[in-house]
């Protein structure tokens, strides 16, 4: 019965996901466009920016397309989809469906921005098994954290402002360990080199997760 | 709060400001007279921790049972707390200044203050956007246990992964290395325990303003 719910809340996001069709190609633009406005901007040229500039330059654009996309989880929603959902699910089921969603989202954005960033500016990845095993703990990490957050913005009134402002201060710790993860997967170093990092990473997403599982009840209800 | 708290907080203080500016310190390279900063720049970043830390269990006792007072005391213990903070920064600023150059030096843990700071601004921004009461309170306690949360990495966890010119941190002499000797020992617990009674009274105050308040609002 619970993993059924959670299943069948998923497939509810996708189903809605794949057809507002404007909105993931409005993602994907948004993305585009930072990915240009770097490339223009910085006037990058092959190997012109170091290593630490660019998984900084990397991880604040997927930043940026990240709150953005998670932002629109529950900002947003007509209010007639909270009260439905409100009498067929648990707050729980809600919360890691949304988790589990926004977690392949913000990992495919990042792939596609990987993607787009080593056509446009270059790809300096050495260690590529590192670097997408950090890809995918970003990913879990932005959507535990930046899901609860979205919830509670949801319910102000200038939700996408308070959005901003109250998700940067609480990713910056998954974002400092992403870019120091990155510059060493980019210098090619051995695993072992970024392993702390990964661990640390690992330990930040059980944290916010078990944080909004127990905390997303309080703020469902209200 | 009890009368011979104050009376402790105030005595205390009294003798944490003349023996930490007049008792001898210990000579140490460029830092030389500036370990006086120890006495009251330190206290002023644990009295924020164990201000913010009263304000999150105020949070989760609001929580389990949402009484107005409890998010009255959670606000407060963050409003109080975030000025410690300010006042960390300020004197951390003024003693960086003379010793590493420049007021403002990247170094990790000063940054992750800066965020811990960036996070409760953020609180009280959430919590001015919500009109309903109730709402606010609850919301406001949801967000301020999970950046509570996510506030102690950036302040424990980071500066230890990476090379600070913190003392305590990356190899530099700290609390409990030798530099740190008996005498100033004496005069740093009584000053963390005084500002700490200091910010509790403040509190205290605040709140019975506010209860003062709302007492008049509902009179009239």
């Amino acid at each position: 019965m619970n993993n059924k719910t959670i299943l069948q809340l998923l497939k509810k996001e996708f189903v809605l996901e794949l057809r507002r069709k404007s909105v993931i190609a409005g993602l994907g633009l948004y993305l585009f466009s930072l990915i240009f406005i770097c490339y223009l901007t910085f006037n990058l040229k092959q190997n012109s920016i170091s290593p630490a500039t660019w998984s900084a330059l990397f991880w604040l654009t997927i930043l940026f397309s990240v709150v953005n996309s998670v932002a629109k989880s529950f900002i947003g929603e007509k209010k007639g989809v909270f009260i439905y959902l409100y009498t067929i699910a648990s707050p729980q089921h809600i919360i890691l469906s949304k988790i589990f969603y926004n977690a392949l989202l913000c990992w495919l954005i990042s792939l596609a921005g990987y993607l787009l960033f080593s056509v446009f500016i270059f790809n300096p990845v050495q260690d590529k098994l590192t670097f997408f095993l950090v890809l995918f703990l970003v990913s879990l990490g932005f959507s535990t954290s930046l899901s609860l957050i979205s919830g509670i913005a949801a319910k102000a009134n200038n939700s996408n402002v308070l959005m901003a402002v109250m998700s940067f201060p609480v990713v910056i710790s998954i974002l400092l360990m992403a870019v120091r993860a990155t510059k060493n997967a980019v210098d090619g170093l051995e695993f072992s080199a970024s392993s702390d990092e990964l661990l640390n990473l690992l330990a930040i997403n059980c944290i916010s997760g078990a944080l909004g599982y127990i905390l997303f009840p309080y703020i469902w209800r209200s | 709060m009890k009368t011979w708290l104050k009376i402790v907080a105030i005595v205390l203080l009294i003798y944490v400001h003349t023996a930490g500016l007049l008792m001898d310190v210990p000579r140490l390279n460029i830092l030389n007279e500036t370990v006086r900063a120890l006495y009251f720049h330190v206290p002023m970043w644990f009295g924020m921790v164990l201000l913010y830390f009263m304000s999150v269990y105020y949070a989760i006792r609001y929580l389990r049972n949402p009484l107005s007072d409890f998010d009255t005391y959670s606000v407060t213990y963050a409003h109080v707390g975030t000025a410690f903070g300010i006042l960390g920064m300020v004197t951390g600023m003024l003693w960086a200044n003379y010793t590493w150059g420049s007021p403002w030096h990247g170094d990790p843990k000063q940054n992750g203050a800066a965020i811990a700071l960036l996070v409760y601004l953020a609180y009280f921004v959430l919590r001015g956007s919500l009109e309903n009461e109730e709402q606010r309170a609850k919301l406001g306690a949801v967000y301020n246990i999970f950046a509570f949360a996510a506030m102690i990495p950036l302040l424990f966890i980071i500066p230890r992964l990476t090379d600070s010119l913190h003392p305590g941190n990356g190899g530099n002499p700290g609390f409990n290395a030798y530099d740190l000797d008996a005498s100033m020992r004496k005069v740093f617990y009584p000053a963390v325990l005084a500002w700490f009674l200091i910010g509790l009274w403040i509190v205290n105050i605040r709140v019975r303003i506010k209860k003062l308040e709302e007492k008049s609002i509902q009179q009239s």
